[in-house]
């Protein structure tokens, strides 16, 4: 288990992503790649989707990254990695390579969840060894924005406004953890940027893991979430606190939390520090926040039951 | 394994290339007409012929995608298409050449959808005719094999780095066995050579960002970089087919000019049908004719040059196209009509053959009479059955 000084160690000498690159402040993907980077042991070679962590990190001819890196497109980075890895063990085979390297892919919800399912579908199924990362800050931030499946219900986003017919999102986000897990993979971890050695340790795992390892990170987004930037790791905190983002493990197709909180806590209180959920708070009618507390209570519920626990053990 | 003559079809000539060349990896989806050279190809690996890994992505894009982080990694890397399989890896063509990954791939011509066809014409390879790759067109199984041997030298050449498509006309070539002479393996090994790119993705020495993101300042550069690289590849072309000629005694080309030297017109195409072309050119010159043919082999670069040289005096030029360009005048006739700007010849433009449909003599005989008749009509469409 990586410790808070090993990691400030590597920090201290050649950090695989060094700053100067053009992310927002208070964006929660670089202290998130960070951390992943920093708790692998071995050399690791970087696949990046397109998106807002590769724009503002690598615009010609600078670059943020001290690692082998590479981008090709959007919705293909884990069919790169499916290449990458591959030509590794193929000059491994032919005696043309030596070195044990770890491959890290680093894709955003929309290059995940939806126009890079397919890709990243094929690469689990075919069981190539990477640890695919989603950075998940639940919309199109880079474009400006817009709604993908991983926006949770009820949120606004410049394609799915709240007007006087609208409400925001109409959909539940998509449960992609779980579509990675039915792909029979050794690991699959949700985790969030703003637990840093919850994050740690499952980065450790899934580098571990003989087999394709899937990581779900919450990271916040002071743009696209309407927060002060100095509010990111709290937000963070709130949505593993309400049950929102629970922080869980799936180890060989067996679920397990790997943090259990401690009380319940509304989710009004992440809710309301976020301007994309101002207008469930513009009137007295608090039907949709109590929608939204239904379903965060349900998917509890049955992320519980996965994990063989029941409602009584998290009271 | 096989080497020396065999019957064999143009798919599987190109799979007994890709086990000779033994590339590190293969990435590759099955498409009709392409299924055979993988069929094939993965019954090598699996009996041990060659020691390449073989990738069943789950589609051309990401044969694609796979071929290029495999290639900028430091392995040699060969994919193999058709038709609506190369529009969907058209995205990642279209970056694997600004990546400059020298990706070799075989492409068996088809049709377009739509209408769905499973069989030949050029539409695929025109929808990528502005991607920056090399396409290198066969007339036969033997052509397509020695076209495969050639195409890693060509494509990995330090001032070239940029794919090399190799193209055969879906089951005209691809699944039609004529005699192929396959070089000795161990003739094809050291021709081929040792895999090198500039800046491998795995060099922990030399750490490198691959793919970055350009703004106005530079984007322009590194466009007009790549148009230095692929007019370097004729040069390449050239060379690499001479080479390959020492050991073959066959002549890989830009361009092949069949009974032009005192030739007044001209037939010219891409691809198989120049073999029902070449027979009535024969034809015609027995009668007395002065008619030749001149075969674009390499149509990606386009070979400007020798093109002027071979028809420049010519009094009048058919140019035969296998896809429209819908809107617009067909393809291969614009750029030779290009090529051939400021000088006094007369083109007349052909479509034939789409989606599968064969050129008989009677459609090439019916050109060279218009091409001597000097009437008005200018260009047509060959086998086409006219409503009445």
């Amino acid at each position: 288990m990586a410790r808070i000084k090993t990691l400030a160690a590597r920090e201290r000498g050649v950090p695989p992503l060094r700053g100067g690159h053009a992310l927002c402040q208070g964006c929660g993907a670089p202290m998130i790649v960070r951390t992943i980077l920093d708790s692998i042991e071995t050399p690791t070679i970087v696949i990046n989707a397109t998106g807002c962590l590769e724009v503002a990190t690598t615009r010609y001819p600078t670059t943020a990254w001290n690692v082998p890196w590479i981008h090709v497109a959007f919705e293909n980075a884990a069919a790169v990695a499916s290449g990458v890895e591959t030509a590794y063990r193929a000059l491994h085979k032919r005696g043309r390579l030596d070195e044990t390297l770890t491959f890290v892919v680093f894709g955003g919800d929309g290059g995940t969840y939806d126009i890079g399912l397919q890709a990243l579908s094929g690469a689990l199924e075919r069981g190539h060894r990477f640890v695919y990362v989603c950075y998940d800050n639940e919309a199109y931030m880079n474009t400006g924005i817009q709604r993908s499946s991983a926006t949770p219900f009820a949120a606004t986003t410049t394609t799915t406004p709240a007007g006087s017919q609208a409400f925001g999102k109409a959909q539940q986000r998509k449960d992609i953890a779980a579509i990675a897990v039915a792909h029979g993979i050794p690991y699959v971890g949700q985790a969030a940027g703003a637990d840093w050695q919850d994050l740690s340790e499952k980065a450790e795992r899934a580098a571990a893991a003989e087999g394709p390892a899937f990581l779900n990170v919450l990271s916040d987004c002071p743009l696209g979430w309407g927060h002060e930037a100095r509010l990111g790791p709290r937000l963070g905190r709130l949505a593993i606190e309400t049950r929102f983002w629970p922080l869980y493990e799936v180890v060989d197709g067996w679920y397990r939390l790997t943090y259990m909180p401690r009380k319940h806590v509304p989710i009004e209180e992440w809710l309301g520090l976020q301007k994309r959920f101002a207008h469930l708070f513009a009137n007295d009618d608090r039907s949709l926040v109590a929608e939204i507390q239904r379903r965060v209570d349900a998917d509890w519920e049955r992320l519980l039951a996965r994990c063989a626990l029941s409602t009584a053990d998290s009271r | 394994m096989l080497t020396g003559t065999s019957l064999l079809t143009g798919a599987e000539a190109v799979a007994h290339a890709m086990r000779q060349i033994d590339p590190d990896v293969v990435p590759v989806y099955p498409i009709t007409p392409q299924t055979p050279m993988v069929e094939a190809f993965a019954k090598m690996v699996a009996d041990g012929a060659c020691r390449t890994e073989l990738v069943n992505v789950e589609s051309e894009h990401s044969a694609m995608s796979a071929a290029v982080g495999s290639a900028l990694a430091g392995a040699r890397t060969i994919t193999a298409t058709s038709s609506q399989g190369l529009a969907l890896m058209a995205e990642v063509v279209y970056i694997a050449a600004a990546m400059r990954a020298p990706v070799v791939v075989a492409l068996g011509n088809r049709a377009l959808s739509g209408p769905i066809n499973i069989h030949g014409d050029h539409s695929d390879s025109m929808l990528i005719r502005d991607s920056g790759v090399l396409q290198l067109f066969a007339e036969s199984a033997q052509e397509a094999y020695d076209l495969m041997i050639a195409a890693p030298r060509i494509a990995e050449r330090q001032d070239v780095l940029l794919p090399v498509f190799v193209c055969q006309d879906g089951f005209t070539v691809t699944h039609s066995a004529e005699p192929v002479e396959l070089l000795p393996d161990e003739v094809v090994d050291p021709f081929v050579g040792d895999y090198r790119v500039p800046y491998p993705l795995f060099d922990l020495d030399r750490i490198t960002t691959q793919g970055p993101f350009a703004m106005p300042d530079s984007y322009f550069e590194h466009k007009r970089d790549q148009e230095l690289a692929i007019e370097a590849a004729i040069l390449a072309v050239a060379d690499v087919a001479d080479e390959l000629r020492e050991l073959t005694g066959r002549k890989i080309r830009l361009v092949e000019a069949y009974r032009l030297e005192d030739a007044e017109r001209a037939i010219v195409l891409l691809g198989a049908s120049a073999g029902t072309v070449k027979d009535v050119v024969d034809e015609l010159r027995v009668a007395g004719e002065r008619v030749g043919l001149l075969r674009i082999c390499c149509y990606r670069p386009f070979p400007n040059e020798e093109i002027r040289l071979a028809l420049a005096g010519m009094r009048t030029v058919a140019v035969l196209d296998r896809a429209l360009a819908p809107g617009a005048r067909p393809p291969l006739l614009t750029e030779v009509a290009a090529s051939l700007y400021g000088s006094r010849v007369m083109l007349r433009s052909y479509v034939y053959g789409l989606g599968g449909r064969d050129l008989f003599p009677q459609d090439v005989r019916r050109v060279y009479a218009d091409l001597t008749a000097g009437g008005s009509r200018r260009s047509g469409y060959l086998g086409l059955k006219e409503s009445s």
